[in-house]
């Protein structure tokens, strides 16, 4: 059994959190400039140039590269063979957050209820997911959803006879409907199956995965690829603004369920794409 | 790429120089407000009661900005989606508001009002808020200070790059710039 002190995860995410906002990932940038060579679009050529300049100057002066820091988003693969000492993990991974946010003079982008809609003031609580795993290591991946790109996501319980077209239409119908409010060029998380939530939650974990990068299994890749050039096709392009470039990608997971179901879930992720993950 | 130099508060001829798809340039003052500000305002309308700020000629932006770091006039400041703000717009059009900076589409009865009214709405680039930082010069809290990122602020802007999605003429800039490059049965 290996101990990991809650000192160690709190600290761990203060610096996630803030560097997802002042940082934007490798992967975005190769995909900005590579989207930049084949932009047919003047003005969006313009809109791909000004996102690059505006991740060197959030990099640079570290300013959150976009005013909606977002809500903060764990996903935490536990190893059977650590334990956590010190306290407990929800509450080490928020006080990472509310120092990380505070200190980092990000945005406090939560109310406490979602009625009366008072901010906390520290952007927690944040939302966290816990899947045991092999081994003796906490991985935490976090990323920061903005409220923009969330808000286009949608679910649709399909039948199993709308099969793999019903399938496309909803997620092309989706992204059409997003289009501007979602600041494209976006990232397209589609989960197919499981259960309603859980195809939900397959969504968003696909968007995880860095941007260029394929799934493993051979079929959902051709379809990742197939879907993203159909998604280039709307017109839509950065900032709606007309173009090309509409997806930088398309992810997508899949995951076994009823016979009688067929659940989709389409998460958008804005071209502020923040990812940061760490192994302890 | 041609742009256009704007200087507010906007006049009726100002809008009607102003089409869909043009590149522009504003600078001025501009109101920061959006999701419960727009919410309050539009609570005193229906009591009749006065507005906190004056609205004739005004532009709204619909930006939520980060805290400012010591030293800096502002934090992050990029637009927000404005279709959520689209239940309270007309009627603050109707109350002498010009323009709105945000992103995203505007509905059908937004869309009539800016018409009606002779306004126009601009979209500025979602989530480059970093550099347009950089093109606000003067920042102050006027009214609603406990709503935190969504207070109603006063804005110096310089140079703030935009582009016209809806013009006084009916015409809608993503409409148009999404038929030129769609391509195929979708």
């Amino acid at each position: 059994m290996r101990d990991i002190h809650v000192d160690t995860i709190t600290e761990n995410v203060v610096a996630m959190c803030q560097s997802a906002s002042f940082d934007l990932g490798d992967d975005m940038i190769r995909a900005f400039q590579s989207s930049l060579k084949t932009e047919k679009s003047e003005i969006g050529q313009d809109v791909l140039t000004q996102l690059l300049d505006n991740a060197e100057i959030a990099e640079q002066e570290r300013i959150p590269m976009c005013q909606d820091t977002g809500v903060a988003v764990f996903f935490i693969e536990m190893g059977y063979d650590c334990k956590i000492t010190g306290g407990d993990l929800y509450d080490a991974i928020n006080q990472g957050v509310s120092q990380g946010y505070g200190d980092g003079y990000l945005r406090q982008s939560i109310v406490r209820d979602p009625l009366d809609r008072k901010n906390t003031g520290d952007n927690t609580p944040a939302i966290t997911y816990v899947e045991m795993v092999e081994g003796d290591q906490l991985r935490i991946r976090f990323t920061a959803k903005g409220g923009g790109a969330e808000n286009m996501s949608r679910l649709q319980m399909l039948k199993p006879s709308d099969g793999l077209e019903g399938i496309e239409d909803f997620v092309m119908e989706s992204v059409r409907l997003a289009g501007p409010n979602a600041c494209p060029p976006m990232i397209v998380g589609v989960g197919i199956g499981g259960s309603f939530e859980k195809s939900a939650y397959i969504a968003k974990k696909s968007l995880l995965r860095p941007v260029g990068e394929r799934h493993e299994e051979e079929r959902i890749a051709s379809l990742e690829e197939e879907w993203m050039e159909k998604c280039n096709r709307l017109g839509i392009g950065p900032q709606g603004m007309g173009g090309t470039t509409t997806a930088l990608d398309v992810k997508i997971e899949v995951h076994p369920c009823h016979i009688a179901a067929l659940p989709v879930a389409v998460n958008i992720q804005c071209h502020a794409n923040r990812h940061k993950e760490v192994t302890l | 790429m041609a742009q256009k130099r704007v200087t507010l508060p906007l006049t009726d001829e100002k809008v009607q120089y102003l089409k869909a798809g043009d590149r522009v340039l504003l600078s001025g003052d501009v109101y920061a407000a959006r999701d419960t500000t727009h919410k309050r305002l539009m609570e005193r309308i229906e009591v009749n009661e006065e507005l906190p700020i004056q609205l004739e000629g005004e532009v709204i932006y619909y930006v939520g900005p980060t805290p400012a770091k010591p030293g800096q006039i502002i934090g992050s400041a990029g637009p927000t989606t404005s279709g959520r703000m689209d239940k309270y717009t007309p009627a603050l059009l109707s109350r002498g508001l010009k323009g709105m900076i945000g992103k995203g589409y505007r509905n059908d009865e937004v869309k009539a009002a800016i018409q009606t009214y002779n306004a126009v709405y601009f979209a500025a680039i979602g989530g480059s808020g970093a550099l347009l930082s950089k093109k606000i010069q003067f920042e102050t809290i006027v009214v609603y200070e406990d709503l935190g990122p969504e207070a109603i602020r006063r804005l110096t802007i310089n140079d703030f790059p935009v582009t016209v999605i809806n013009d006084c003429y009916g015409n809608d800039w993503y409409e148009q710039a999404a038929e030129v490059y769609q391509k195929g049965k979708l």
